[in-house]
């Protein structure tokens, strides 16, 4: 009996040296959740120099963007502990940091010196602040963005297209600038003939289940001066949200979809605009910078074929922004070794090799560097876009919001549902509702 | 016969766990099951028979149910508890550090008279009409013509059964690229016969087409089911009525109606019951074809309430919902079953 009690305290003695020596090593781990992108691929190189200089192992829960939100809210309002560092999106800012999800980084950023002024003001404002504009930083930006457009280059170059535009349109042919251009210039290339093929107009953000299409159609109300408050910080949205101009910017994105998307785009995000733009089916498309360097890189449709070009205007500049800040979780285990990593993302040497493999660095190292505009075929117009961005709500409800917004756009664009101007005043019910109910109203 | 039912009496007479023990197995019409059940009395370890001494049959009945039960409660019973004292709230789950105030009957009155809401349900109620009858119609005919035994049937019935084998998820996928209006199957095979182009109709984009692709979809995979349930029907009316029937020079037509369908009701009935259910609350299929689009016009109410509870997050309003569409499925259940119980007993 002596010897089996023995044997059982060694067992268990060695059950429990065993169980401990992988906690030890956990306490040197780091796991990053982010959207599963190009440019999270850019950070998982970026991040071996991380590990070479800490010895902290970087390990990446990356989640398709139509289930990002999904996947990583429910996480975060369980409680769970998958993530220490969160790339998250810029909408997020408000609920969790309200919440408590997210740390506040202000005396970290004044401990270690990091400066918010090092980066843009208009990627603070956005990915970093809450309340939007507050000197009170729940992430570091970590990745600029916003929706642009592209185009085939080498058939805006041909000749007898050239000719034909400018016997069709009276003007010459060249990246829109406007919104009538825009359409225009869909139309005239919708059912074309190139190369042997039928080609489409453009190919644009359609999608229901998430944003696709509030991102996408914010670039036609924004453009058209689409406000979501009379007054910043009221909450007055009647005749902000449906005013004039923005009924006028819908009813151009309904017009760009109906008349010139490739047939069955009627449920399109980042992925369905690049395929189609990759397959030759369309002639102009937009998406997230984030996805540029990777279109410059491809062999069909990349290099000298490919074009770059901003939002165009419509009564005003602007670009619907995309993006995130990278923020530390509050209930990991390893609270020190996530600040570490903020640390040294922060340096400028890091910001610019970020850039370099594909990342959007908005430190301003990167943007006032001489070679910046010329690094890439687009660098020059995103410097542009970052200045003219306009974001969705960051509000604690923005889930709510969101939805609201999905629901009735894709209903007035894709379904056909109403006008432009009821679509919009539903917003203003919908939205009304849940600052009502939030108190804020 | 008299002592074949005295010596399953004796066995199955209410005595003590431990009793068995000791109990010697004289009785030589016990069965094998009997024999295998004294078997295991007698392998049970004696500590465990001294532990259990004095307790009734009841209540090693109830031990042995009690996991059951547990789990019942903590898995069904539980949350649906919570979930109509949730329906009364304002809470949401992404904000755990809000404040939860009741809110009365508010989020049953805003769900009841919320006009999207009630579109959902009609969706809902397009989508369960059409798929039952056609799946009772093509099920019923399938299993009518598989129960005629023709040279190869048990091979047809394979092949049909194959849908229903499939994951809707994998379902959802694979017709989702047969109507592609571009490269897919269904549109080309459309113009082949029509000679309309296969790019000018969008099953899964059109408002008016798409409320059909799902039911056409559904009505695929799920009609050799119903064909099964209606084949057992089948198989299950004896062939001496029909015998009788011929006998009474009764025409094919007439024994179709007099006898088959009569007959068959039971289980039609339940296959209608099955169906109903199921695609109530009808889900993934849904979302991998169309995500409830375009806009809202295949947003049946499951998804409603998804996208209520688990992306806006106004859980309270979610539970009410939710508590109203268990109410309707659980109320005409309950009438439908009585229905069927009444067609029975005929």
């Amino acid at each position: 009996m002596r010897k089996m009690t023995k044997a059982l305290l060694g067992a268990t003695t060695a059950l429990t040296i065993s169980a401990a020596v992988p906690t030890v090593s956990q306490a040197a781990e780091l796991t990053l959740c982010w959207a599963a992108w190009d440019p999270a691929n850019a950070l998982v190189e970026l991040s071996k120099d991380f590990t070479a200089q800490s010895g902290t192992e970087m390990k990446f829960e990356f989640v398709p963007w139509p289930n990002f939100a999904d996947r990583i809210l429910n996480e975060l309002n369980a409680g769970g502990k998958l993530c220490d560092l969160l790339i998250g999106d810029s909408q997020w800012l408000g609920g969790s940091a309200e919440n408590g999800y997210y740390v506040k980084l202000n005396d970290f950023f004044d401990k270690e010196g990091i400066k918010m002024s090092d980066f843009a003001q208009a990627a603070v404002n956005a990915y970093s602040t809450w309340p939007k504009g507050t000197p009170n930083y729940w992430a570091l930006p970590a990745m600029g963005d916003a929706n642009a457009w592209f185009y085939r280059k080498d058939w805006f170059a041909k000749p007898e297209i050239q000719a034909e535009f400018k016997a069709a349109t009276g003007r010459d042919l060249a990246p829109p600038t406007t919104w009538p251009e825009l359409l225009e210039t869909a139309k005239f290339f919708n059912g074309k003939d190139i190369d042997g093929k039928k080609v489409y107009g453009a190919a644009i953000f359609t999608e229901r289940a998430s944003e696709g299409i509030t991102m996408g159609a914010t670039q036609a109300l924004y453009a058209n001066g689409f406000k979501y408050e009379v007054t910043p910080g009221k909450y007055d949205m009647e005749g902000a949200v449906n005013s004039a101009d923005a009924v006028k910017g819908l009813e151009e994105y309904k017009e760009l979809y109906k008349c010139c998307t490739p047939p069955g785009y009627t449920d399109a995000y980042m992925g369905e605009t690049l395929d189609a733009f990759k397959s030759g089916q369309a002639a102009m498309a937009m998406n997230w910078f984030a996805f540029f360097p990777g279109l410059v890189k491809d062999e069909n449709v990349g290099g000298d074929k490919i074009g770059f070009f901003n939002n165009p205007k419509g009564t005003t500049s602007a670009s619907t922004l995309g993006g995130q800040g990278i923020s530390v979780v509050a209930n990991t285990d390893n609270m020190d070794g996530a600040l570490a990593y903020i640390k040294w993302f922060a340096q400028p040497d890091v910001q610019k090799k970020w850039w370099s493999l594909g990342g959007y660095a908005v430190h301003n190292a990167v943007l006032n560097d001489p070679s910046f505009k010329d690094s890439q075929p687009f660098a020059a117009d995103f410097l542009v876009a970052m200045n003219q961005v306009q974001d969705f709500w960051q509000e604690p409800s923005y889930a709510i919001l969101l939805q609201a917004a999905q629901k009735r756009l894709h209903d007035y664009v894709v379904a056909d549902k109403g006008t432009a101007k009821e679509a919009l005043d539903g917003l203003v019910k919908d939205w009304t509702e849940v600052f009502e109910d939030d108190g804020k109203l | 016969m008299a002592a074949r039912f005295k010596g399953r009496a004796a066995v199955s007479r209410p005595v003590a766990f431990s009793s068995l023990l000791v109990m010697p197995v004289t009785d030589t019409d016990t069965t094998l099951l009997d024999k295998a059940a004294e078997k295991a009395v007698r392998a049970t370890p004696v500590p465990l028979a001294y532990r259990v001494r004095g307790l009734s049959d009841r209540s090693i009945a109830w031990l042995f149910i009690m996991p059951t039960i547990v789990l019942l409660l903590a898995i069904n019973i539980f949350p649906l508890i919570w979930a109509v004292y949730l329906s009364f709230t304002n809470f949401r789950a992404n904000r755990p550090n809000a404040e939860i105030d009741g809110v009365g009957l508010t989020n049953y009155q805003r769900v009841l008279t919320d006009p999207d809401i009630w579109q959902a349900m009609q969706t809902t109620a397009h989508f369960v009409f059409w798929t039952i009858l056609l799946q009772m119609l093509i099920g019923f005919a399938l299993a009518y013509l598989i129960d005629r035994k023709f040279r190869g049937h048990a091979f047809w019935t394979t092949v049909i059964l194959i849908p229903m084998m499939l994951s809707p998820a994998v379902v959802g996928n694979f017709w989702r690229f047969l109507y592609q209006p571009q490269i897919g199957l269904f549109n080309y095979v459309y113009s082949f016969f029509t000679g309309v182009e296969p790019s000018s109709f969008e099953m899964l984009g059109s408002v008016t087409l798409s409320p059909w692709a799902i039911i056409i979809v559904d009505t695929w995979m799920w009609t050799p089911y119903v064909m099964l349930i209606c084949l057992a029907g089948l198989r299950s009316i004896p062939d001496y009525i029909y015998e009788a029937a011929e006998v009474d020079r009764a025409s094919a037509w007439r024994q179709f109606w007099s006898i088959t369908v009569p007959m068959a009701l039971p289980f039609i009935m339940l296959a209608v019951l099955f169906r109903a259910i199921e695609n109530f609350k009808m889900f993934d299929m849904v979302v991998l074809l169309t995500g409830g689009g375009p806009g809202s016009t295949t947003e049946v109410a499951s998804i409603t309430l998804k996208r209520e509870a688990f992306e806006s997050w106004r859980t309270g309003r979610a539970s009410a919902f939710a508590i109203i569409l268990f109410v309707a499925v659980f109320g005409l259940a309950n009438i439908y079953v009585k229905a069927l119980n009444k067609v029975k007993q005929r």
